[in-house]
C-alpha cells in the first residue's frame, strides 16, 4: 500500500472506532430509517405494491441519512470545533483524510442497505434482490453522489448550531417528494419534476429495479446519468469549496 | 540549509480588506531558541504566526521556516513543525492515548507515544476520554500532539490564555522541557511574565509592528534612562527618570548629608521589561 493509502486506512479505522464509541449516535443513525421502514411497513401491510415502493425507498433514504446528513453534520462540527484546522497542520494529506472519512460513511451506508435488504426479505415479502450487481452499482453510485453533496453542502452552513436546520430543510422535503414513502406517480407533476431533477429519486429507481422488479443497470442508464451529473457537481464543490476553519468575524 | 535560521521574516505584511493586520514585521529566530512575540490582543501576533504555520497567505514580504516557504504548505515542512493553536478541538470520544497514537502514525519519525505522554504530564489521564479533560489537561494533549512528530520547531499560540495559575505553571514546565530537548519555539503571549519566564528573546508587537526586540533582561537595560527613587525630607516618595544619574545622586546625597538625615528608600534601576512593555503599548486597550 502506498503511504497515502495507509494513512487513509488509519483514518478510516479511527472513524469507525469513533462511530461505535458513541453508541447512542450509532444507534439512532441506524434506527431512524428502520423506524420509518417498520412504521410505514405496518401502515401498508398486506398491500404488496406499496411495500414494493417502500422498501427500496427506505434503502434510498438510508443512503442519504448515512452519507449526506451524517457528513453535513460531522464536517460542520469538526470545522467549528477546530479539529479540521488542527488536522490541516499535520502532514496528513487532504486526500487521505477525506478518503478515510468518506469510506466510513460508505461503510455505514452498506451496513444499512444490508439491514434493509434482510428486513425486506424477512418481513415485507420483497424476497432477495433480483439483481445484485444493480444493487451494488446503485448503492455505490448513490453513496458517492450523496456523500460528495454532503461535504459540499457543509461549506454553506455557517455554524454547528444551525447545521440541523440546514440539514433538515434539504433532507425532509427531498425524501417526501422522492417516492420514499409512496409511488412518485401519485405526486403532482411540478413536484415530480423537481424530484426528477434531484438525484435521490434516481437512486431509488435503480434500487427498486435491483430489489423488486429485476431491472438491471442497463435499464436504468438515464438514472445513472443524472446521479453521475450530481456527483460531478458534488465532488467539484466538495473539493473546491472545502473550508478548514469556521468563519469568525 | 542547516545554518539557516529556524525562522526568518522580512517586511511581512498582511491585509484583510482595508484593515492592515501586519505592517512590515521583521525578525529572526535561531535554531534552538525560544522566541516570544509579546503584545496586546489584536496586535497581529496570531496573524503572523498563522502565516508562518501555513494557515494564511501573506500579502507581501519574505518568510522562511526551516529554510522553506510555509505558503507552499509542503508536507516536508509540516513533518518538521509542531503546532499548538490558540484553540482547537479534538475527537471527543477517544482516549488521550488513542489520539496521540493516531497522530504518531502521521509522522515519518514519531517519538515514543508513552514517552510523550509522560513528558506532557498525562500519565494519569492516558485512558481518559478527551471530553472529560479540564482545560489545562486538554492543553497538555495539545502539547503532546505538537511534539509527537519530533518536530524541529514548535509554534505555541497563547498557550496559557484563560488558565489558572497552577495550570499555567504546569504548562510552563512542559514548554521548558521542550526547550531542553533543543526544540526551537515560537511563542506568542499577551502575558508579560510568560515571555519573561520562557523566552530567550522577546519582540514586542503592537498594531502590526515590532516596537522593540531583545532578551527579556536587556530590553529594559538597553533603554537610555535610569529611574531614581527616594523619599524626600517630608517622607514623600519621589521618582525621576534621567539619562545620567550621577549629578542627581550627588545632589541628593549632599542634601541629605547637609540635613544630617538618612536618604531613605534610595534606588537606582534600569527600566524592566514591564516598564518598556507598558510604555510601548500604553495606548492599547486593556487586556481581557
Amino acid at each position: 500500500m502506498s503511504e497515502a493509502a495507509t494513512l487513509a486506512w488509519h483514518q478510516y479505522r479511527l472513524e469507525r472506532r469513533m462511530f461505535w464509541r458513541n453508541p447512542a449516535a450509532a444507534f439512532f443513525n441506524f434506527f431512524l430509517p428502520l423506524l420509518f421502514l417498520f412504521l410505514f411497513g405496518a401502515i401498508f401491510s398486506g398491500d404488496q405494491s406499496n411495500l414494493d415502493v417502500l422498501v427500496p425507498g427506505i434503502a434510498g433514504l438510508s443512503i442519504m441519512a448515512t452519507t449526506f446528513s451524517a457528513l453535513t453534520m460531522n464536517i460542520t462540527f469538526l470545522r467549528e470545533e477546530g479539529v479540521l484546522k488542527r488536522i490541516r497542520g499535520t502532514p496528513l494529506p487532504t486526500g487521505s483524510y477525506l478518503s478515510g472519512v468518506f469510506a466510513s460513511a460508505v461503510t455505514n451506508a452498506f451496513l444499512q442497505i444490508a439491514i434493509v435488504v434482510v428486513s425486506g426479505k424477512l418481513f415485507f415479502g420483497i424476497g432477495w434482490p433480483k439483481d445484485w450487481l444493480a444493487l451494488v452499482v446503485f448503492t455505490l453510485a448513490g453513496v458517492v453522489c450523496l456523500a460528495s453533496l454532503g461535504v459540499a453542502y457543509s461549506h454553506v452552513i455557517p455554524n454547528f448550531d444551525s447545521a440541523a436546520a440546514y440539514q433538515n430543510i434539504v433532507f425532509l422535503p427531498v425524501i417526501f417528494i422522492s417516492s420514499v414513502f409512496f409511488d412518485v406517480d401519485h405526486v403532482p407533476a411540478f413536484l415530480r419534476h423537481i424530484a426528477e431533477a434531484l438525484p435521490l429519486v434516481h437512486i431509488i429507481d435503480g434500487l427498486r429495479g435491483a430489489m423488486v422488479t429485476g431491472a438491471g443497470v442497463a435499464d436504468n442508464l438515464t438514472a445513472l446519468a443524472v446521479i453521475a451529473l450530481w456527483t460531478a457537481f458534488g465532488i467539484f464543490f466538495a473539493i473546491r469549496g472545502f473550508r478548514w476553519e469556521s468563519r469568525r468575524a | 540549509m542547516a545554518d539557516a535560521p529556524a525562522i526568518l521574516v522580512r517586511d511581512l505584511r498582511k491585509s484583510y480588506g482595508e484593515n492592515e493586520a501586519v505592517r512590515g514585521v521583521d525578525f529572526e529566530v535561531a535554531r534552538g531558541e525560544v522566541f516570544g512575540l509579546l503584545g496586546p490582543n489584536g496586535a497581529g501576533k496570531t496573524t503572523t504566526v498563522e502565516i508562518l504555520e501555513g494557515y494564511r497567505a501573506r500579502s507581501s514580504g519574505i518568510v522562511s521556516v526551516l529554510g522553506l516557504d510555509p505558503g507552499e504548505r509542503s508536507r516536508q515542512l509540516r513533518e518538521q513543525v509542531g503546532i499548538v493553536l490558540q484553540s482547537s478541538g479534538l475527537y471527543r470520544h477517544l482516549t488521550v492515548k488513542e489520539v496521540i497514537a493516531h497522530w504518531a502514525q502521521l509522522y515519518p519519525h514519531p517519538r515514543d507515544v508513552d514517552e510523550v505522554i509522560a513528558l506532557a504530564g498525562l500519565d494519569e489521564k492516558r485512558d481518559a476520554r478527551i471530553r472529560t479533560l479540564s482545560g489545562g489537561q486538554a492543553r497538555r494533549v495539545d502539547f503532546a500532539l505538537a511534539l509527537i512528530g519530533d518536530p524541529e520547531l514548535v509554534f505555541l499560540d497563547e498557550p496559557t490564555t484563560g488558565f489558572d495559575p497552577a495550570a499555567r505553571r504546569q504548562a510552563w514546565d512542559v514548554i521548558r522541557q521542550l526547550a531542553e530537548l533543543g526544540k526551537t519555539i515560537l511563542l506568542t503571549t499577551h502575558y508579560l511574565d510568560e515571555a519573561q519566564a520562557l523566552a530567550d528573546r522577546v519582540a514586542i508587537i503592537k498594531d502590526g509592528r515590532i516596537l522593540a526586540e531583545g532578551a527579556p533582561g536587556e530590553l529594559g537595560a538597553g533603554s537610555s534612562h535610569y529611574r531614581v527613587a527616594w523619599r524626600d525630607e517630608h517622607g514623600e516618595p519621589q521618582e525621576r527618570q534621567v539619562d545620567d544619574p550621577t549629578a542627581l545622586l550627588h545632589q541628593l546625597t549632599s542634601a541629605a548629608l547637609a540635613r544630617g538625615a538618612r536618604l531613605e528608600d534610595l534606588s537606582v534601576t534600569r527600566p524592566t521589561l514591564e516598564d518598556v512593555y507598558l510604555e510601548l503599548t500604553s495606548e492599547a486597550p486593556a487586556d481581557v
